[in-house]
């Protein structure tokens, strides 16, 4: 991630952090427009012909070579690239290969729910993670830490989908409480039967609270072991005052470093866990197309996931721009 | 004492969890208004006495025994909870690196207002914060307050810290080495804010340093600490004047003095350190006037006069303090000198940071003379010397080793250029490769510059390391494994070996207790005269400069403003920048004529 | 005692545990299939069969014993695990030396790329690359190993950087050494400690991203005996015969979580010995 950091003139020009965002957001749009190079590469210029493997084995060299001129893959790399961006940034995302139809079409929907799921694991993931992870921290190899600690370890590592799978096992089809599959009828939203949500949600909190809490833990260990608080004991504070105001708050900057990093992870469990579930999101859609080779789609998805996750580690650098004072105001004596 | 102690500390023990003690049976007591000088090199234990004088200790450590009396109560027989109602109001605390101490996210004037309200809320108030800052000398208005540390300078830092330390107007203030890190006339600056401030609020003060210069200029007493002990404790003109334990006399002795030339002194063998305390006298082991009766049983504190205590069995013994006299070589004169620098400039940063470090910079040095180089830090002269290394590359200006031009960088020089200018730096701890044993480190350069064979290195590993002191089984042995000193003398030997005729240091025995470098500089003159050795002397000390240069050149900001015989430019500065340096720097001189405040 | 009993006592205890483990779970993965007490891809009893004596842990959706392909299937995941860890060392280390050491445009351009390929989550790039490469063992072991490189190249980098701040390399450069040799000598068994305390972390991101990817059937495609590849294929027969879901997932779990113990216990260790070494020298 590129370093972050302000200059602030004293205000002559824009206000320092509407300065920082643009050139945050600039660097972010190159680098948008790089990975899209990078997954248009991947897709269509690694040897293994789309048009051979759409088709099958079996398919004779007329019927590859009529698909090739379909798809346009006759047609020189370079030109193929900048005319799909171009589509994208007018929103013309091109036809799925599967479907037929518009990659808009296929996409819009799904968007959405992929949305609700992300929001609501995170929504419970960051505070849990944070206050455990300050709990642990603030007092370590103290029963309370050694509790929180010695769960966490249990269940670092194992991947989503045994833990989806026990769930299952678990709580829907040996007791009948949670529906076994989230099937979500097309049009509706999630929301309106939120069971189903339960246990995707669930799969993906006990999948990364566990590391969330180790790596806060350990930065407020750091923290606290810091020798302003030490001197803020020495000064005589409460202690209450020290931990909050000099511990925690120092802690809080690398936390949410830490936060930003298990976004990336998370984006990768929800893909697997709509697999498992059967959610009806982007996910499982994209999925759906790697496996049959739908590239336009496959295309599409990937960018429009890239790029959000792009914007999200914009908007998490602007927070710790905010926390850390020396950030803020480098540049000025 | 007729007066009331501010602060009275009896039969004080602090120990290591495991059990190894840290700090033993030590007593002192402070009168209001005087000043303390607590003095140790480094393992002695005293910055855990400072922090046990707040009833506090480093955790991993426990206070186990002793009584620490401060405001008519006992610290150390409080509850947690009581304590720290004492901290910060009746016992403040001067934190020796001000930069890692200050909360990083909160403004300097909130960081003194939390602690007025935790122990005078009354008093809590913007005005008062201004009054305090103008008190320690920074500016009192209210955009200053609103400041972060990191947008402070070192010196102001410190003052902020000073600041915290007496906002609630306490009886005692701690301050563990306050001045470390700063230059030399910041220092002084605050030293004199510190006698000022002593004065004007009558609180006791307790001066936690391993700088007896420093110390001796302020302090009323001073105590000298070994070993977690105190081995002697008298009033300051006292201990200058007729010290009466030998590492005391040790230590005095050591140290450099630059209006007198004299030569320092090392002391024989290591310091001490946690876990390792012999039986019987701590100082025994490296103590030139010991009995058999030292090493059985611990001496206890014994009066020698008035309030001047030893803890010392042959303490009559010891000999009256003299000082040795520095000598000059005569060095005989070439026509023509052997490292020659000419109109040097030098930049660091690129595009629009681009800063000037050197200004046109010229230096010569004559085979066999020794020239030292002094400049605060800022001054580049650490840039000049990492020029004639050829770690850097100048944008203007020669180099000539014998006439004969240098590249700028290393890499582009021969082979004979290189191996004739070596250079020494400043961090014993990361001048040695952490992963190699000292031998191959030793030996590298002596295969590589002056293409020995594996077994011819060997042997002249083995020649350096006697030439060092150094025992022959440090071969095998690892950078950790070996004290600050000995680490020193390895990188030195390291340099030998390619065998140069110029050897540059670079603050060499900054990072040194001052009884180290005393032998650290002994040795060197030792090895020029032998050696017929160049020495570029890189360093701000001017005692240390006194003690090894013969000429000397003084570096303000990029130029040279002063330059000479070292008797000459110290004794008579032209400049008004050496004059200043001349007048800001520590020696015992002026401390034994008249004491402290 | 010798220097594999110390290195023992000095492993915290959670960290000897799953070296334990996964020492265990190492010797059923290898020495599993002579084990089996029937061929791993042959249908040789009826669909999900509840464990029996005849199958000790059943048969699974398409008649094949459950127990031998449980015992052949561990082979995979290490070995793919492991040739895509060591593929993205042998790039990655010498690009983060390259670029922590190289003053020039070389380290600016590396760095850039490190961050592009940084932009895009891991598990995306993957099946990216599944979509344009094809699915199979080659393409998931070459993505695994593209999706590590840029972090090592930054660990890699970091404590180059790190390391040549410091004296003795400045003192290697005054000598006129070679680059070879001062990345060689000076700069890599300084950097050791933390090339060992990441090769946990990658080794444990290696098995999880290839369970992952055989999980969703891009990496190796049936009759192929796979711990994930099973719990995939048999998912639907989960409350007949919850056996051949439940026993390749139990050790799969056992070997990711004891793996990042062990890792997470080796860091700890570095972590206090070079605490040690910067405390000697305060």
């Amino acid at each position: 991630m590129a370093e972050v950091g302000l200059h602030d003139d004293g205000g002559r020009h824009l206000n320092p952090y509407l300065r920082f965002l643009l050139r945050r957001v600039a660097v972010g749009v190159v680098l948008a427009v790089l990975v899209s190079l990078l997954i248009f590469a991947a897709t269509e210029l690694l040897p293994g012909d789309a048009a051979q493997a759409i088709l099958g084995k079996t398919a004779t060299p007329e019927a590859v070579e009529v698909l090739r001129a379909q798809l346009g893959l006759d047609r020189p790399a370079v030109q193929r690239y900048l005319e799909w961006l171009a589509g994208i940034v007018q929103g013309d995302l091109g036809n799925s290969l599967s479907t037929r139809g518009p990659v808009t079409e296929a996409i819009s929907g799904r968007v959405a729910n992929s949305l609700i799921l992300a929001g609501i694991t995170s929504m419970i993931m960051i505070p849990v993670s944070l206050l455990l992870g300050a709990y642990a921290g603030t007092r370590p190899g103290r029963p309370g830490d050694l509790v929180v600690s010695g769960t966490s370890l249990a269940f670092i590592a194992v991947p989503e989908f045994v833990i989806a799978t026990f769930l299952i096992l678990l709580l829907a089809i040996g007791t009948d409480l949670l529906p076994p599959v989230s099937l979500v009828a097309p049009g509706t939203s999630p929301l309106a039967t939120p069971l189903v949500l339960v246990l995707p949600v669930l799969t993906l909190l006990l999948a990364s609270i566990a590391q969330n809490v180790r790596m806060v833990r350990a930065g407020v260990v750091d923290t606290m072991a810091a020798p302003y608080v030490q001197m803020a004991r020495l000064n005589g504070l409460p202690e209450r005052e020290v931990v909050l105001r000099h511990g925690l708050r120092n802690a809080l900057p690398p936390a949410v470093q830490v936060i930003a990093l298990n976004l990336q992870w998370l984006i990768g469990g929800i893909v697997i866990v709509e697999f498992v579930f059967q959610y009806p999101g982007v996910g499982q859609l994209l999925t759906q197309a790697v496996a049959l080779r739908d590239i336009p789609l496959v295309q599409a998805l990937a960018v429009l996931i890239a790029v959000l996750y792009i914007a999200v580690n914009i908007a998490t650098d602007l927070v710790v721009v905010l926390l850390v004072p020396k950030l803020r105001t480098a540049g000025v004596q | 004492m007729s007066a009331r102690a501010a602060i009275t500390v009896r039969g004080l023990r602090v120990e290591t969890t495991a059990g190894d003690g840290v700090v033993e049976g030590v007593d002192l007591e402070v009168a209001p208004g005087s000043i303390l000088g607590l003095v140790g090199e480094s393992g002695s234990g005293k910055s855990t006495v400072a922090l046990a004088l707040l009833g506090y200790c480093q955790p991993g450590l426990r206070i186990a025994a002793g009584v620490v009396e401060v405001g008519g109560e006992d610290l150390l027989a409080l509850p947690e909870r009581a304590a720290r109602s004492y901290r910060g109001r009746v016992v403040s605390y001067v934190p020796q690196d001000p930069q890692t101490a200050l909360s990083p996210s909160q403004r300097i004037g909130d960081q003194v207002r939390r602690v007025l309200r935790r122990h005078a809320p009354e008093r809590d108030a913007p005005e008062t914060v201004a009054t305090i800052f103008g008190r320690v000398g920074l500016p009192a208005d209210a955009a200053f307050a609103r400041r972060f540390p990191h947008q402070l300078s070192g010196g102001q830092q410190q003052r902020v810290a000073i600041a915290i330390a007496i906002a609630c107007e306490p009886s005692v203030i701690v301050l563990d080495e306050p001045t470390t890190g700063l230059d030399v006339i910041t220092q002084a600056r605050i030293l004199e804010e510190v006698r000022r401030l002593g004065r004007e609020t009558g609180a006791a003060m307790i001066y936690v340093s391993h700088d007896l210069a420093v110390v001796a200029e302020s302090a009323d007493r001073i105590a000298v600490m070994y070993a977690g002990r105190f081995l002697e404790h008298g009033s300051t003109p006292t201990i200058l004047r007729q010290p009466r334990h030998p590492y005391t006399a040790g230590l005095i002795g050591a140290i450099p003095d630059h209006r007198r030339f004299t030569r320092p002194s090392g002391m024989p063998g290591v310091a001490v350190g946690v876990g390792e305390w012999p039986a019987g006298c701590v100082f025994e082991p490296r103590c030139e006037q010991r009995v058999p009766a030292c090493a059985v049983q611990e001496p206890p504190l014994e009066a020698v006069s008035g309030d001047h205590v030893v803890r010392c069995l042959e303490w009559r013994r010891t000999p009256a303090f003299t000082r040795l006299e520095r000598l000059d070589e005569q060095v005989e004169r070439h026509a023509a000198p052997l490292l020659a620098v000419d109109g040097l400039v030098a930049e660091y940063g690129a595009g629009g940071a681009r800063r000037g470090v050197l200004h046109g910079v010229s230096l010569t040095v004559d085979a066999g003379h020794s020239v030292a180089l002094v400049g605060e830090s800022g001054s580049g002269k650490t840039t000049l010397a990492r020029c004639i290394i050829g770690l850097h590359a100048p944008s203007a200006g020669t180099i000539e080793l014998e006439g004969e031009g240098l590249a700028p960088r290393a890499r582009a020089r021969g082979a004979e250029a290189r191996r004739r200018i070596q250079m020494v730096f400043q961090n014993p701890y990361d001048s040695l490769n952490p992963r190699q044993p000292i031998e191959r480190q030793i030996a590298w350069p002596a295969r590589r510059l002056r293409g020995m064979s594996a077994a011819q290195a060997g042997e002249e590993v083995g020649r350096l390391l006697e030439t060092l002191r150094l025992p022959d089984r440090s071969r095998s042995r690892y950078p950790h494994e070996l004290s600050g000193g000995e680490r020193q003398r390895v990188a030195i030997a390291r340099a030998l070996a390619a065998g140069p005729d110029v050897l540059v240091c670079d603050e060499i025995t900054s990072a040194l207790d001052v009884s180290v470098q005393a032998a650290v500089l002994d040795l060197l003159g030792e090895l020029r005269a032998d050696l017929g050795l160049s020495l570029l002397f890189i360093t701000h000390d001017l005692g240390v400069v006194s003690a090894i240069a013969d000429q000397v050149l003084v570096l303000d900001r990029g130029r040279i403003c002063e330059t000479g015989a070292v008797r000459a430019v110290l004794g008579a500065p032209q400049a008004d920048y050496t004059r200043t340096l001349v007048d800001a720097a520590p020696t015992l001189q002026d401390a034994s004529a008249g004491g402290g405040s | 005692m010798t220097r594999a009993a110390a290195s023992w006592r000095r492993l915290p205890r959670p960290g000897r545990a799953g070296l334990v483990v996964v020492l265990l779970i190492l010797a059923i993965a290898v020495a599993g299939p002579w084990f089996a007490p029937y061929p791993p891809d042959a249908s040789i009893g009826p669909p999900f069969a509840p464990a029996s004596a005849e199958y000790p842990l059943g048969t699974d959706g398409i008649g094949q014993d459950v127990l031998s392909r449980v015992l052949s299937g561990g082979r995979s995941v290490l070995l793919l695990a492991g040739l895509a860890t060591l593929l993205a060392y042998a790039v990655g280390v010498p690009l983060g030396l390259l670029a922590g050491y190289s003053r020039g445009v070389a380290g600016a351009i590396i760095m850039r790329g490190v961050d592009v390929l940084l932009a895009v989550p891991a598990l995306l790039l993957l099946l990216v690359l599944a979509t344009g490469a094809g699915a199979g063992a080659v393409v998931l072991v070459i993505g695994i190993a593209i999706v590590h490189v840029p972090q090592i190249t930054r660990i890699v980098r970091a404590a180059t950087l790190q390391t040549t701040g410091r004296a003795f390399i400045e003192a290697a450069e005054a000598r006129g050494d070679s680059t070879a040799r001062i990345l060689g000598v000076e700069v890599l068994p300084n950097i050791s400690g933390a090339l060992l305390a990441d090769v946990g972390v990658r080794f444990t991101g290696s098995v999880l991203l290839v369970a992952a990817l055989n999980f969703l059937g891009l990496g190796l495609q049936p009759p192929a005996s796979d711990w994930a590849l099973m719990i995939s294929e048999n998912r639907s027969g989960i409350s007949i015969q919850p056996w051949a879901v439940v026993a390749p997932a139990a050790l799969l779990a056992a070997l990711a979580v004891s793996v990042n113990l062990f890792a997470d216990g080796i860091a700890q260790v570095y972590a206090r010995a070079s605490a040690r070494r910067v405390e000697a020298s305060a």
